[in-house]
């Protein structure tokens, strides 16, 4: 994963490469999904799938949520699974446009290549950031005693309350705290 | 010379090239005895920041020892002076440099035309910070040229080790400015993002003025022990909500102060706007990730303060206005005008207010830079800050 974070350690993890991987299908798997949603019409014609547009749209949102997952989630792992289940389910769908007298098998065949492909970037994703990492991380460096202040953070605080603030630096008078001026007392008549 | 030089996203090599010389009467060479990484490097390591070309010079956080000076340098410098670098460079005379607002000197950037195409007008030049700011190039070398040498510099006294000075050429101003632009007050919490090394210099910096709670957000367990051993209190982004935890801890009022340390790379990735982001940043219709900008705007106390340490460098899509506008926000932002504080931060260092090379985690060789920027980048082997000995 890209940081050391708890979890991923606990999971032994330090892979950036996979979890660049990871990301990048993610994203892949958003703009994909706008094509679908957005074009269903033009991909259906193109694949010889027509009367088909209303599950690709699906399958269109389908991929934008595995994306937003793969994107938003602190470990993307299952999201990346998700991908893959969503790849067979893809070919599955492709498969039933190769049977009779569809005259874009040609189209479909290129399809399920690309599918195909995906897949097996999809898997070695999955696999790998499911695997132990061979390589245990190193352990946390302790950087608990660096305070940066050598008589320690009690003397250091305010110890430079001798600083000006230059004027142009100062917060603008007209949001510094403001209180309402006493109203002017009425003179009591002298008895 | 060896030098660490820019090939390419994420390709930054160890190079021979030719050492530099004086070209202006106002320039001296420093021989460097130390360097370091910025995080503001990684923007160019990723290539976040355009204007890069192959064959330039990283680096702008340099100290050494000088070896040559130019004719009109010789009355503020001569050889054998100790100086720390500024990573801005500056002529002291213009209207700007007049006023201390070094960071946007009108002469130094030899390439103003470009900058002021891409943000109206000219920025100072930087040092090994694309041809935005002048195409200089950087110190992470064996020798650095130091254009307008006469004013910029910082002479820094023998007896007192590197490690404790060189900070002063960036992150150590950068972090006071960041505390110093939130005027705080003693009743101040101030809530700083990210917990890298500008972060920590802000923390201790709100320390030292006086904050009454200085609240440090991060991920990484390390940067976070280190920010909670300088007096901070920790949110950990992966365990708790930042917004819920931020209320809890002002009774439900918000920080009156609030400092992005984070910038342009915002590595939150479970929220809804990260991934939209995310998204945009890989077709190309936003430049940054300002998911910490967005945070702040809304957590922050109205008529708080927005102080932004942060590198940002274009187009930022989706930022709540309309929070700043009516919780009457003043947002303080600017690359740091680093001449106008380090007297002040240098006497506190003599007087062991502070030690600033608590921050460095990793010294290595020249050669040894290049890995260093992919270790320091993926936050590997507790990575906070490196420190290069050319």
């Amino acid at each position: 994963m890209r940081y050391e974070t708890e979890r991923t350690r606990r999971r032994g993890q330090a892979d950036t490469a996979t979890d660049t991987l990871a990301r990048g299908l993610g994203l892949f798997s958003i703009a994909l999904g706008i094509a679908e949603i957005a074009a269903p019409r033009a991909l259906a014609r193109a694949l010889g799938m027509k009367g088909q547009e209303g599950l690709i749209a699906g399958y269109g949102v389908r991929e934008i949520a595995t994306g937003i997952g793969i994107l938003a989630s602190k470990d993307p792992t299952p999201w990346i699974w998700g991908r893959v289940a969503g790849d067979a389910l893809d070919l599955a769908t492709l498969a039933t446009a190769l049977e009779g007298n569809n005259p874009k098998k040609e189209n479909v065949g290129i399809a399920m290549a690309a599918v195909l492909g995906a897949t097996a970037l999809d898997v070695y994703c999955a696999q790998t950031l499911s695997r132990e990492s061979p390589h245990p991380l190193p352990p946390l460096q302790d950087y608990s005693d660096r305070s940066g202040f050598p008589r320690g953070v009690e003397q250091a605080h305010g110890a430079a309350s001798d600083f000006a603030v230059p004027s142009d630096f100062r917060t603008p008078e007209a949001l510094r705290p403001y209180t309402q001026p006493e109203a002017p007392r009425h003179p009591q008549p002298s008895m | 010379m060896k030098a660490l030089v820019w090939h390419g996203t994420t390709d930054i090599r160890c190079d021979s090239v030719p050492d530099p010389e004086i070209e202006q009467p106002r320039d001296a060479i420093i021989k460097v005895t130390s360097c370091a990484i910025c995080g503001s490097d990684l923007h160019l390591y990723n290539h976040f920041m355009p204007g890069m070309k192959s064959g330039d010079i990283m680096g702008h956080e340099t100290m050494g020892e000088v070896v040559e000076v130019g004719a009109e340098a010789k009355g503020k410098l001569k050889v054998g002076d100790r100086v720390v670098i500024p990573f801005t460079i500056i002529c002291g005379e213009c209207e700007q440099c007049k006023r201390g607002n070094f960071s946007v000197c009108e002469r130094t950037n030899r390439n103003g035309n470009i900058a002021a195409k891409a943000f109206g007008h000219t920025t100072a030049g930087l040092f090994g910070y694309t041809h935005l700011t002048g195409g200089y190039p950087g110190g992470q070398a064996e020798y650095l040229r130091v254009p307008f040498a006469d004013a910029t510099h910082i002479k820094v006294p023998n007896g007192i080790p590197d490690e404790k000075l060189l900070f002063l050429s960036d992150i150590f101003p950068t972090g006071w400015q960041a505390a110093v632009q939130c005027d705080i007050q003693p009743t101040d919490t101030v809530a700083i993002w990210g917990c890298g090394p500008v972060g920590q210099m802000t923390i201790r910096s709100a320390v030292l003025l006086g904050a009454k709670q200085v609240i440090a957000i991060d991920r990484i367990p390390e940067r976070l022990a280190m920010a909670e051993a300088g007096g901070a209190i920790t949110i950990n982004i992966d365990e708790d909500s930042v917004i819920e935890r931020l209320n809890e801890l002002t009774n439900g009022k918000g920080p009156e102060k609030c400092i992005d340390a984070v910038g342009m790379e915002a590595h939150a990735t479970a929220t809804i706007d990260s991934m939209y982001d995310r998204v945009k940043q890989a077709t190309m219709m936003e430049t940054d990730r300002p998911h910490v900008l967005r945070e702040m705007a809304y957590v922050c106390r109205p008529a708080g303060t927005l102080s932004i340490p942060g590198v940002y460098g274009g187009l930022l899509d989706k930022i709540p206005f309309g929070a700043i506008m009516n919780k009457g926000l003043t947002i303080r932002t600017g690359q740091t005008h680093v001449n106008r504080w380090t007297d002040d931060l240098l006497r506190r260092i003599e007087e062991g207010q502070i030690d600033p090379s608590f921050v460095i985690t990793h010294t290595v060789s020249l050669e040894e830079g290049p890995d260093m920027y992919k270790v320091f980048r993926d936050k590997q082997d507790g990575c906070i800050k490196v420190v290069i000995k050319p």
